[in-house]
């Protein structure tokens, strides 16, 4: 079966990237990620925001890579946020720890007052 | 042989044994090989008064409305002896005037009558031999003709089976002595699917084989670009209707198998309908679609059945069904229905044993009618792999009324994992469980079937990852069984993940697979035998945690 193929947009705000992502994360997902990440990155953001909303299935795999974003986020000292989440993925997130130390929020709209709310 | 006329000639050419005799008359002219041929009509009243004649006839002064006789008159025919064998007339000696210009005496008569009386069997016997020489020409020609058909049609069939684990395929193609348009074809399409035809030319031998060829070549090629069986019999027909002679259709069942799920998707132009055997009951595959070449734009309909393990279907042509026995009974639907139903795949594969019957019925020193086309297909029994038994076993609570919901087979292909979640959550549905549940089972499902595919089976598109999914009302049970000896992801299961240390690069980011399984089902048990090794997944439906701790 085919896999779908992941697509990132990044959306550039004052003091927040936001990634829109879209489709599957698994091992063919890595080179979207993280050059979507590296595109959100160019502009020095505090924070980047993960939106997933558009994501209908993250795999182990696609567990690691996240990972490895969060990793780059801790070691530029930049904030990674997590919005758009099934129950489910919110669930994996906390069973896996990830929700530990990246903030998970329901929607952008709830991330962002997060940003503001930060930044003020 | 002197004879007094200056040219003389004979013979009549027959027509058709049921026909009357249609003589001709070679006429005299002044030499035998200028001999003009004149034809005599069959409902001519001079054929009727020959034969009754009591030998040579002066035709001169002969009254009858005979166009025949105008034309002897016509080509200087003075004295006609009718060479008649056994009351049948086969002949006629036609004479000229004599070259003395007198007239033919009695003697003369009375020498032409006895040379008449002489000649007339031995002109019948040549008569015959020369008329068994042509039949014999035209025997051959047929022969030859059938050869032809019978290479064109054997030829175009499938020289081998195709091999899809847990699904055997049968086929059996007996063409009758005058050789039909049946025909069968497996199409292995790119995505992974099968393609079943059975079809039927009407009308036989090399004009049914040619059109059969046709018909084949078309649909091979509309079904590797096309998805829909219905779609696919719809473009075929539009394609060779314009080069179907008017008196010509063909009848053409045409499925599609999902061997990873047993969807079998069908569409059918006017073909007899397949049987599926689900147990003991046996059912008609309904779809409805006019025969191939009829009219353009038709449109077939499309239906879908599902076989589940140890279910079975057969594909056939109307030879079997329409075969008479001597007492010209036919064989029939309902008797195929009823054999089909009372068939044990223990005893022996279903073609053998239905031409086994078809025997039986028709008795010794049959003439087989029309072609006889069976393919089979039938889905393996499922096995309950060592783990399942295993756990079965021990579990006292599960051991009773454990129903398989479903057992398919997954090529080891990345991102096939996605198969295994949608056809497990389907399977499931039926248990109405809490949404969050089924979504811990997916992920579970996918994780599980990933290992098995990338570890187990080393990606191997063609060694397959099994999936079991068993339901009791105390647990539900899933089972993914790759052909590795040693278990999947051992070296996540040995170090448990911690973010921390991946974050600081002390882990790799990966290693979450098994992780993740763990957290999703209630119990995970894990079986190696000598050449496989299964995952079960277990979920308690009864008195059992919700799935929310690590188990």
């Amino acid at each position: 079966m085919a896999m779908t193929p992941l697509e990132a947009h990044v959306r550039q705000q004052s003091r927040v990237a936001i990634i829109d992502l879209r489709g599957e994360i698994n091992s063919l997902s890595e080179d979207t990620l993280q050059k979507a990440y590296a595109e959100a990155e160019a502009g020095n953001p505090e924070t980047i925001l993960l939106n997933f909303e558009g994501v209908d299935y993250i795999n182990s795999t696609g567990i690691a890579l996240i990972v490895s974003l969060l990793a780059k986020a801790r070691a530029s000292h930049r904030r990674l946020l997590a919005a758009g989440l099934s129950a489910h993925y919110v669930e994996i997130f906390e069973i896996t720890r990830l929700a530990d130390l990246m903030s998970v929020f329901s929607t952008e709209a709830q991330a962002l007052q997060d940003v503001s709310a930060a930044a003020s | 042989m002197a004879v007094q006329g200056r040219n003389w000639s004979s013979f009549l050419r027959r027509r058709k044994r049921v026909e009357r005799p249609a003589p001709s008359i070679i006429a005299p002219q002044s030499r035998p090989a200028d001999t003009t041929e004149l034809q005599i009509a069959p409902d001519d009243p001079i054929i009727a008064y020959f034969q009754h004649s009591s030998g040579a006839v002066d035709i001169e002064h002969l009254k009858l409305d005979s166009p025949a006789l105008e034309a002897m008159r016509a080509a200087s025919v003075r004295l006609v002896v009718p060479l008649v064998s056994q009351g049948e007339l086969i002949g006629l000696l036609n004479l000229g005037p004599r070259l003395s210009q007198q007239e033919y005496s009695t003697d003369d008569r009375a020498l032409l009558n006895n040379l008449a009386t002489q000649t007339a069997p031995a002109v019948r016997v040549a008569q015959l031999v020369r008329q068994k020489q042509v039949e014999d020409q035209a025997r051959e020609r047929i022969d030859q003709e059938l050869r032809v058909a019978r290479h064109i049609q054997q030829t175009l069939l499938p020289k081998r089976l195709p091999q899809f684990p847990g699904w055997q395929l049968g086929a059996h193609y007996q063409p009758a002595r005058a050789v039909g348009g049946d025909f069968y074809d497996f199409l292995e399409l790119s995505d992974g699917r099968l393609g079943l035809v059975v079809g039927d030319v009407t009308d036989k031998g090399v004009p049914a084989a040619l059109v059969m060829a046709s018909t084949r070549s078309v649909l091979r090629a509309a079904a590797s670009r096309l998805e829909s069986p219905g779609v696919v019999l719809g473009r075929v027909n539009d394609l060779v209707h314009p080069d179907v002679p008017p008196n010509m259709f063909i009848t053409c069942m045409y499925a599609i198998l999902n061997p990873v799920n047993g969807n079998l998707v069908y569409a059918n132009a006017g073909h007899d309908l397949p049987f599926h055997r689900h147990g003991s009951s046996v059912v008609e595959l309904h779809a409805r679609g006019m025969p191939l070449g009829l009219m353009p734009g038709m449109e077939y309909e499309e239906n879908m059945t599902v076989l589940a393990p140890g279910d079975g279907v057969l594909f056939y042509s109307d030879g079997l069904v329409e075969a008479h026995n001597s007492r010209r009974q036919m064989f029939s639907f309902g008797r195929l229905q009823r054999l089909i139903a009372e068939h044990k795949e223990t005893d022996a594969p279903l073609v053998p044993y239905l031409l086994h019957e078809l025997e039986r019925f028709t008795g010794p020193g049959w003439e087989q009618e029309d072609d006889i086309t069976l393919v089979t297909l039938q889905r393996s029994e499922e096995v309950m792999a060592a783990g399942l038994a295993r756990h079965e076993h021990d579990d006292k609570t599960s051991d009773t009324g454990r129903v398989l919901l479903t057992q398919f087979t997954i090529p080891s292909e990345a991102g096939n994992e996605r198969i295994a979640m949608r056809q497990v959550a389907d399977a499931v549905r039926q248990l109405e469980l809490p949404p969050e549940r089924v979504e811990k089972l997916k992920t579970a499902v996918a994780e599980a079937t990933m290992n098995a595919m990338e570890h187990g089976n080393k990606f191997q598109p063609e060694v397959p990852v099994t999936v079991r999914v068993y339901a009791s009302h105390a647990a539900l049970s899933v089972g993914i069984t790759d052909q590795g000896g040693a278990p999947p992801d051992m070296g996540a299961r040995a170090q448990k993940p911690d973010i921390e240390a991946k974050l600081a690069n002390l882990q790799t980011a990966r290693g979450w697979g098994l992780f993740l399984i763990e957290n999703m089902v209630d119990e995970l048990h894990v079986t190696s035998g000598e050449h496989t090794h299964t995952v079960e997944l277990v979920l308690k439906l009864t008195g059992g945690n919700d799935g929310d701790d690590p188990a």
